[in-house]
């Protein structure tokens, strides 16, 4: 019991995803993406802002939005945004079932939440004549939306990935890194759909 | 060797307290949000401006308790890389809606 804590006193508790100078320099660059991707979504949200009220007579944010299906949306994320957290929780305990456990739970969610968005998008063009070409809002609304979309397709794809490595390999200080960047990925998406949710969703039910 | 390790990790794996406390927090925001609009009772500034402010508290809280931002030796470009794009993004859409609402 002493010569833990001498153990611990002596050189700090370190994660395994920083380990190595690799491994810590890779998670410094996935933050140097987030920013950049912080920027791009920034543009998205200035465009559609800018045109929300430039309905060309077309159906307005007021009629479309449905406060149930997008707190149905944002619960999900934000929950698995919450499952996705154990995930990491787990990778320091180095327990590789953990982790895909909560990863696949994660997934399910991700899965859940592309459901009920594509249902949204296919009700407002089939049923509202909402679509992207109607107006210059519709445009910047399913651009910005949409663009977010992409993003947490293309997250349950490379969680998948991550996940059959893990199984394949188990934690090392690799899997570790990938873990915890798949992870950040996807708690980044939660943080963009806070401001959708804000901007978007919230403020067109104001203005 | 390896048991101290397995026990360090232990030791610092427990009940996952920060998860949850983080997942409270931002249900409570988005709740919290979500009831000054659909309850139609204040002013639209008001409205508007305390709808941002929770969401920018949303976005520390997963930053600090889902994302770890100040854990790595790097933390200080990591918290400058963040920070960074947040402040361009600011700039971006601050500057986009100030400008447009002299176009008419």
């Amino acid at each position: 019991m002493s010569s833990v804590a001498s153990n611990q006193s002596n050189k700090p508790y370190e994660p395994l995803e920083y380990s190595t100078e690799d491994g810590r320099l890779r998670i410094l660059g996935f933050w140097i993406f987030l920013g950049a991707e912080i920027v791009l979504f920034s543009c998205l949200f200035a465009t559609y802002l800018v045109v929300h009220s430039h309905t060309a007579g077309g159906p307005t944010s007021k009629e479309l939005y449905d406060v149930k299906e997008f707190m149905i949306e944002t619960f999900l994320l934000l929950i698995s945004s919450f499952t996705c957290g154990l995930g990491t929780h787990e990778l320091r305990r180095h327990n590789a079932k953990g982790i895909i456990i909560w990863l696949i739970i994660t997934l399910l969610l991700g899965l859940g939440f592309i459901y009920m968005e594509v249902n949204e998008f296919v009700k407002y063009a089939t049923e509202e004549g909402a679509t992207v070409g109607r107006s210059a809002f519709l445009s910047g609304f399913f651009v910005l939306v949409g663009t977010h979309g992409a993003h947490v397709s293309l997250g349950i794809l490379w969680m998948t990935s991550i996940i059959i490595q893990l199984a394949k390999r188990g934690v090392t200080a690799v899997t570790a890194r990938k873990v915890f960047i798949v992870g950040l990925y996807w708690h980044f998406l939660d943080v963009v759909w806070i401001f959708i949710f804000t901007a978007v969703y919230l403020t067109g039910m104001v203005l | 060797m390896m048991n101290e390790n397995v026990e360090q990790h232990n030791a610092h794996g427990g009940f996952p307290w920060k998860h949850v406390i983080g997942l409270i927090l931002s249900l409570a925001l988005t709740l919290i949000a979500l009831w000054i609009v659909v309850s139609y009772s204040f002013s639209t500034t008001f409205t508007l401006a305390s709808i941002i402010i929770l969401a920018i508290f949303q976005a520390l809280i997963q930053l600090l308790f889902f994302m770890h931002l100040n854990e790595s030796k790097s933390r200080v470009w990591q918290i400058i890389a963040i920070g960074f794009g947040f402040f361009t993004a600011a700039t971006v859409v601050v500057g986009s809606l100030w400008i447009m609402a002299y176009s008419l």
